[in-house]
């Protein structure tokens, strides 16, 4: 394939070269199992302590605080059933409407094994009712659960109120920070969050490793149970390779961070600007609060896959809403609980930037993108341009 | 990432007869915006009756704009009852292969043809007789209120592209694609729909055959197919297995044991007592089963 302009970054991102030079010699020469006696096993536990570190550098933890995972997903349910089973009167877990499937999904499971689920619901610019969930969390709650950053809107949700609030009803707050993790500062230290999970290929260490951070203090029940490793907080021999190319994307991360508010930013600005410039458009989320690296885009009366596949002849990769990428046939959860009409919900598109971007490639889906868009518009029955 | 045929893509890439017709002879629309599809066609008639003109706008996915694409070339030529027999399988064969989550773009295009016709016999005054011969949709009990579909259309679209799952019928009519609590309804109405076909005797799905070697390869999938369905996997399922239909040659069926059955060691025993068995008594006493390599 020719050149490819990536703006789907809050789906997966490239694995830095850095991070690749960093994790290399535990698939090659390291292949040592860190609980073994053996001097060739046992140092690379040191190697996966130096990661813990490095990860507790960008949040703000302490190191003894994280728990290293095989992503995201795992990460969200190890935090909530472990929220649940430490406090078995309480029954019920409050979440937002617009949480990640990892989230969603297991509360859907969770309600068909008797507990209450409540969503806090969002206006159409997807901010949440404060005032409903003050009403939803209570007495009988055991956990809240809501993420820091949304993947597809890329907005921003006030995890410190949150965390306070649920802690003054005596629930535990966990927050699903994917999305977060690298691209805005996070201090744990100075937030009431007692749980948090991270997933390392949004933040250009590879697939299959993530991690989870419980507070100092936080009793903790393992998900998965077996062996002694992560302190008996995770069993499973660790992903020794994973975890240390997690340990340097955080630390590339950190020393990163400034320019995702800066030039990650001014990207995504510039090309947000110039679609909007197009007519029949209108932009989904918060303005205000949300991720630097993301914007989402609706235009109006054609369909995103349509979007998608043409702009996939030119390499531009970008997501999409709309019903028909996923074979699904509802556009997001996340559009339709903000409102957005159907007429835009279906012609959604994410674009999501990373630092690797270039100002060219914004320029070149400036110019790619319109007449794509023109030509959808002239096949559709509903453009009356 | 959808497994879109070269045709399909051609189809969507470099669509045919785009556009409206003035002064058409008849003209439809089908699907809306809230669904995520639709699809307006334009008919013209020479004096002959023939379509001479078809054009089309269609908001919707690449397997949308192909299938509407494929529809105003399939149609081209044709008179109205030629035109009226035309069936979502046409387009498809004319695009190849559709992914089955796409089933539904191909049923839309039909849909849209058959309004399209309906039109063209309103303006006229005459009754749409073909559409007579299922008391059409507008006369069907609404199952899936999320996109509006009637058990009407479920039971012809089934009966069309031989349907036995609910699922399946997601993929081809979106209904209970949505929220899903019509699911056990469709599959209900499956169930009577099979049912009734059975008892008919004279579905390609039904009845034993003594001339199976002669029979096309499509029939023959579908009868061995429909035994399978109904009289082999469900006793595997039992016992946690599975089975499917690899291929048929000749008089030979040639399937895979999955689950439990695939590393059974009496596997052998159970093509011969069940598969063979049950084969040969609803199908044909020719047939010979034989595991996949």
């Amino acid at each position: 394939m020719e050149k490819i302009i990536y703006l789907d970054n809050n789906a997966t991102t490239a694995v830095a070269p850095e991070v690749f030079e960093a994790m290399r010699p535990f698939l090659t020469d390291l292949y040592g199992n860190p609980s073994s006696i053996h001097t060739f096993g046992g140092q690379v536990a040191a190697h996966v302590e130096t990661a813990r570190d490095q990860l507790a550098a960008l949040l703000g933890a302490q190191s003894s605080e994280l728990i290293f995972t095989s992503c995201g997903t795992e990460s969200d349910n190890a935090a909530i059933y472990s929220a649940l089973s430490l406090c078995p009167k309480r029954r019920k877990v409050v979440m937002s409407c617009m949480e990640h499937p990892a989230v969603l999904a297991l509360g859907k499971e969770l309600e068909r094994r008797g507990y209450a689920v409540s969503h806090i619901p969002v206006d159409s610019k997807g901010r949440l009712d404060m005032e409903c969930a003050r009403e939803m969390i209570d007495a009988e709650t055991a956990v809240v659960s809501v993420m820091w950053a949304n993947n597809e809107i890329g907005n921003l949700y006030p995890v410190q109120e949150l965390g306070e609030l649920a802690h003054s009803r005596g629930a535990l707050f966990h927050t699903d920070a994917v999305q977060a993790v690298g691209k805005v500062r996070i201090n744990l230290a100075d937030l009431p969050i007692d749980m948090l999970s991270l997933s390392g290929h949004k933040l250009h260490a590879p697939k299959g490793v993530g991690a989870l951070y419980v507070k100092r203090g936080v009793r903790f029940r393992p998900f998965i149970v077996g062996g002694h490793q992560e302190r008996g907080r995770r069993a499973g021999t660790e992903n020794v390779a994973g975890i240390v190319a997690l340990g340097k994307a955080a630390e590339l991360a950190n020393a990163n961070i400034g320019t995702e508010q800066t030039r990650v930013k001014a990207m995504r600005d510039k090309l947000e600007q110039g679609l909007l410039r197009l007519p029949a458009t209108r932009l989904n989320g918060d303005p205000e609060h949300r991720l630097p690296n993301t914007s989402n885009i609706s235009f109006e009366y054609i369909e995103g896959e349509s979007i998608l596949m043409l702009l996939d002849m030119h390499g531009i990769c970008a997501s999409s809403g709309s019903a028909c990428t996923t074979g699904s046939l509802e556009p997001s959860h996340v559009l339709r609980a903000m409102g957005v009409p159907y007429t835009a919900a279906h012609g959604a598109i994410r674009f999501s930037f990373s630092r690797y971007n270039t100002e060219e490639e914004v320029d070149f889906v400036l110019e790619q993108l319109p007449p794509v868009i023109a030509r959808l518009r002239e096949i559709s029955p509903y453009w009356k341009g | 990432m959808w497994d879109y045929t070269k045709k399909v893509m051609d189809h969507f890439l470099n669509p045919r007869n785009v556009g409206e017709i003035e002064n058409a002879d008849a003209v439809a629309e089908v699907g809306n915006i809230t669904c995520g599809d639709a699809l307006k066609l334009f008919l013209k008639l020479d004096k002959d009756g023939r379509i001479c003109d078809a054009k089309f706008k269609t908001f919707g996915c690449a397997s949308a704009i192909a299938s509407s694409s494929a529809l105003t070339e399939l149609v081209k030529g044709m008179t109205l009852d030629e035109a009226a027999k035309v069936t979502n399988k046409d387009i498809v064969k004319l695009l190849g292969q559709l992914p089955e989550e796409k089933m539904h773009c191909s049923v839309m295009g039909m849909e849209a043809l058959q309004a399209a016709i309906a039109d063209y016999k309103a303006r006229h005054g005459e009754a749409y007789e073909k559409a007579e011969e299922d008391p059409e949709d507008h006369e069907g009990r609404i199952v899936c209120k999320c996109f509006g579909v009637t058990d009407t259309k479920i039971r012809r679209v089934a009966r069309e592209n031989n349907l036995h799952t609910a699922e399946q019928v997601t993929q081809y009519t979106k209904a209970g694609g949505a929220c899903g609590t019509c699911l056990d309804q469709i599959q209900e109405i499956l169930d009577g729909l099979w049912k009734e076909h059975r008892t008919d005797g004279d579905a390609p799905a039904a009845g034993k055959t003594d001339d199976f070697n002669s029979l096309s390869v499509v029939q023959k999938v579908i009868k061995v197919q429909s035994v399978i369905d109904r009289e082999i996997r469900p006793q595997l399922e039992h016992d946690g297995g599975d089975i499917e239909l690899v291929d048929i040659q000749g008089t030979q069926a040639i399937v895979r044991l999955k689950g439990h059955c695939a590393s059974c060691m009496a596997a052998k025993v159970t093509l011969k007592n069940l598969v063979e068995a049950k084969l040969r008594e609803f199908v044909s006493d020719s047939i010979t089963v034989v595991e996949a390599k």
